[in-house]
């Protein structure tokens, strides 16, 4: 129990330490592994507050689908990342401004709202510690049911995101031969063969 | 050390939001970082999320949390299509550039 808030500690601090380093990492490739990084510390923070499945599924996705597909982007493309980081220096100041102004906003709405007390109207209770239902199991007899059309919904975007993905980036190529399975399907005897008079004593094809 | 509290992870999720807005800022060039960094922030938003799910005792936030992770997954997939076209196109990434569509 006493090793829960050293756990939080080391997970905070290396999500927060490899979120900084993303965003001033000076390799692309090096900012999608420390965004690598900072997925697994945020799914031990999840792991933390008894939310077993969605850090599986934030290994599963953000690591294995979202960072790698950053990773192959960023590797395929052929691009001058140093030219890209001119006003690097420059940029800082104001960014730094805004984002101090932000957390400090963020962090005051905190201090006010959280010295209320939080609203007790729970719609679905978190399975008590000791019930045989896991965390995986609560949240599929909730989506299932009473989520079914939100997570229909989801399953239509991540349709959409894959349709306009593979239409964004296919291109045809000019002056490859295809084959056309309906051209072919539709040649019927009629038209691919026809028969052909030879004159007696010439050996020559007359034209067609 | 004391108990681990709702603030303590609001807390992390606030910095991780800020350092989010910061690497917009850092990077304004370049695409790929700004994916990046929008992805930070979500995460900070779904941190938010899981702690009032379990402060709460409440499980409608983990499922939330599970539809902002597809909304997500399908953004960076989307970004990232657009920005290969946009390389092939233009043989850059410079977010700058990206006013010549207007045609």
């Amino acid at each position: 129990m006493t090793l829960t808030p050293l756990f939080f500690y080391l997970f905070a601090f290396v999500t927060v330490a490899s979120g900084f380093m993303v965003v001033t990492a000076r390799n692309p490739v090096h900012a999608v592994l420390w965004l690598i990084l900072a997925f697994f510390n945020a799914a031990g923070l999840f792991v933390l507050l008894g939310a077993e499945f969605l850090a599986m599924i934030l290994v599963v996705v953000y690591v294995g689908a979202v960072a790698v597909l950053f990773l192959f982007v960023v590797m395929m493309l052929d691009v001058d990342f140093a030219e890209l980081r001119a006003g690097f220096i420059r940029n800082a100041p104001l960014g730094a401004i805004v984002g101090i102004i932000l957390l400090i906003e963020l962090i005051m709405v905190l201090g006010f709202r959280l010295a209320g007390p939080l609203s007790t109207a729970i719609s679905l209770p978190i399975p008590a510690a000791g019930s045989s239902v896991t965390n995986t199991e609560a949240i599929g007899r909730i989506l299932y049911t009473k989520y079914v059309l939100l997570f229909q919904g989801a399953g239509l975007i991540l349709l959409v995101a894959m349709i306009g993905a593979i239409v964004l980036t296919l291109r045809h190529k000019e002056g490859v031969k295809r084959q056309s399975i309906a051209a072919q399907s539709a040649r019927t005897p009629a038209a691919a063969m026809h028969t052909v008079k030879v004159a007696s004593g010439t050996s020559t094809v007359p034209e067609r | 050390m004391t108990m681990i509290g709702l603030s303590h992870y609001l807390t992390v999720g606030a910095v991780l939001f800020t350092l989010g807005v910061f690497g917009i800022f850092l990077n304004r060039k370049n695409v790929i970082v700004i994916l990046m960094s929008i992805e930070l922030m979500l995460l900070a938003v779904n941190i938010n999320l899981v702690a009032f799910s379990h402060f709460l005792g409440d499980l409608v936030g983990q499922v939330f949390a599970l539809f902002v992770l597809t909304v997500a997954a399908g953004e960076a997939a989307i970004g990232l299509a657009i920005v290969v076209v946009y390389f092939r196109n233009r043989g850059s990434i410079a977010v700058e550039d990206i006013n010549m569509m207007k045609g």
